[in-house]
């Protein structure tokens, strides 16, 4: 199975402290150009919030993203109230963005994100790792987690 | 009336406020007031980025930018950080004591060198109180501005939060000044018309919550000219709809969308910025810097960014008096955005809320729920941000060569990066 073939139900969220549009304005129309449907949350979604549209909707991935500078703190606390829902445990997240204030990757802070439980981890920008990530077959063990290192060392 | 009845008729002189008497006054010395957009939880930092400020050469006001945790209201976040040494993408005001923020102030505020707080929140009340106790003055913020684009307070709800947060303002501050954050909406994108409406009708709200000393923002947008008219139109209509006594002046900001990456790209932009302050009449500045484009600017970059700006503003030209102004139907849609607003009754903010309800009033591209989103814009061949389509909105669509009826991920990205292009590209 192709991702890109079939139509997903993807979720698109800001982390809990931003509030920034543009990004999530691109990702809707990016992601309902790949055939997906879009549920777009808006900026500043609160934890809580973002776990109830899980749990609601049942989206098939849900893809965060974050400018702010606030992105590897907020992430790190959303997927770890996620994760403990055990009805989300195997839901696809992904998070990306400028993750940190200093504008330089921080490759440990992107590990300690996909070890608490996301999916991938995508750099400010790295729009091809993305799309990359969308139209890629599913299922393979590790693939996730291979684009996401991948992308990690390329930025 | 007798003469000697005469003396009371003189009307007491306006208190302005320190803030506002500081740029009244660098404007009348023909200087162009400079402001960061800075601000760091670190004190030290926070304190050295003031006195640099303060000491560079332009003629500068302080800022403390909040962090987003604080903006949001969440202090026990902003306090973890703070506790753990983690970053925060601003100065924590309410974490802090009043005393440290005193402290911090503390021989760097003074009549010479005002400083405003910039947050960016819809329940401002924290924030306002914190300020005031630590005796700072002047800030900014907008039931709209600060609702809409950025956040998910419902607008019912911020109307009501900036009406209290302005009488708050009023009551626990002598002469407080309060900026208005209308001339942004999303930083990029939106038509001017609506910009300037926004901006207007705030610094309007305002002064009906008991603010008598305002300013109204606009941000540069994509093209010089348009941008002029912009400015130019805002001052008419603030010179009309401003109740009489209202101190009141100009902030343009250095363009808020997505800023040019090489460092020539950046100061040209910058510089251009800082011409059309002083061309247009705006009094004050708000600067970006070359590391926009990637993270938070250090204090260094910050000080170059205000000498930049000062040097370019210095070397810029005032139009001769009687120079015609631009005209290409700013100021007419601005003027209808304003009066469909005031028409709809007395409670300005019921009247913006209504205003938004029927669509009157739609910023393009914004998710708020309380947005209609039905209005659309794009930057056509010259460069110009017109109107593709208009919605429910008291003024013509504007279907020229370019209108697109939907824009693809490509083109919106195209647009959003089409001025860090031409500035990086020249």
């Amino acid at each position: 199975m192709v991702l890109s073939q079939c139509e997903l139900t993807v979720l698109v969220t800001s982390t809990r402290s931003d509030s920034h549009n543009w990004n999530l304005v691109f990702l809707q129309l990016l992601i309902e150009e790949l055939g997906h449907r879009v549920i777009g949350l808006g900026p500043c979604v609160p934890d809580d919030l973002l776990i109830e549209e899980c749990r609601a909707s049942r989206p098939d991935l849900v893809v965060m993203s974050s400018v702010n500078g606030h992105g590897y703190r907020d992430g790190l606390g959303a997927i770890t109230r996620l994760r403990r829902e055990p009805s989300l445990a195997e839901l696809p997240v992904v998070i990306g963005g400028k993750l940190g204030v200093t504008g330089a990757p921080d490759t440990d802070a992107a590990l300690g994100l996909l070890d608490a439980g996301f999916t991938a981890v995508f750099d400010d920008g790295n729009v091809a790792a993305f799309r990359e990530f969308l139209t890629l077959p599913a299922g393979r063990p590790g693939r996730e987690r291979d684009i996401a290192r991948r992308n990690r060392v390329t930025a | 009336m007798t003469a000697a009845a005469a003396p009371t008729a003189v009307r007491a002189p306006v208190l302005r406020s320190p803030f506002g008497r500081f740029v009244a006054e660098s404007a009348a010395a023909g200087r162009l007031v400079v402001q960061p957009r800075m601000g760091f939880a670190d004190l030290p930092r926070m304190r050295l980025g003031l006195e640099r400020t303060k000491s560079a050469a332009a003629t500068t006001v302080g800022t403390l930018t909040i962090d987003s945790y604080t903006r949001l209201g969440d202090h026990a976040a902003a306090r973890r950080a703070l506790d753990e040494g983690a970053g925060l993408n601003g100065y924590p005001i309410v974490s802090h004591s009043r005393a440290t923020t005193r402290a911090l102030l503390d021989g760097v505020r003074d009549a010479s060198f005002p400083v405003q707080v910039r947050h960016g929140s819809s329940r401002p009340h924290h924030i306002i109180r914190a300020l005031a106790g630590a005796g700072i003055d002047a800030t900014e913020g907008g039931p709209v501005s600060y609702c809409l684009p950025y956040g998910r307070t419902p607008l019912r709800d911020s109307v009501r939060n900036w009406a209290r947060a302005c009488e708050l303002l009023a009551d626990t501050v002598p002469a407080p000044h309060l900026e208005s954050f209308g001339g942004c909406m999303l930083g990029q994108l939106c038509p001017p018309s609506l910009l300037v409406a926004i901006s207007l009708l705030e610094a309007v709200f305002f002064t009906r919550h008991g603010i008598g000393s305002v300013s109204m923002s606009y941000a540069q947008q994509a093209h010089p000219a348009q941008d002029e008219e912009a400015v130019l139109a805002l001052r008419r209509l603030a010179a009309e709809f401003l109740p009489a006594g209202t101190d009141w002046h100009i902030v343009l900001y250095t363009y808020m969308g997505v800023f040019p990456v090489t460092e020539h790209g950046a100061g040209r932009l910058l510089e251009e910025s800082a011409r059309l302050a002083v061309r247009s009449g705006a009094r004050r500045l708000i600067v970006k810097t070359a590391a926009e484009a990637h993270r938070i600017p250090t204090v260094e970059e910050n000080v170059r960014s205000l000498e930049a700006a000062a040097l370019a503003a210095a070397g810029a030209t005032v139009p001769p008096a009687g120079t015609p102004a631009p005209e290409s139907g700013i100021h007419a849609e601005a003027r209808a955005f304003v009066t469909a607003v005031l028409d709809l009754g007395d409670d300005l903010g019921r009247s913006l809320t209504a205003a938004f309800e029927r669509g009157h009033l739609d910023v393009p591209f914004c998710l708020h729920p309380d947005n209609a989103g039905r209005s659309r814009s794009f930057v056509d061949a010259e460069g110009l941000l017109r109107w593709s389509s208009v919605g429910s909105m008291p003024i013509r669509p504007d279907p020229g060569p370019g209108a697109r009826a939907a824009m693809t991920s490509d083109q919106l990205m195209s647009a959003l990066h089409g001025v860090a292009r031409r500035f990086d590209h020249p």
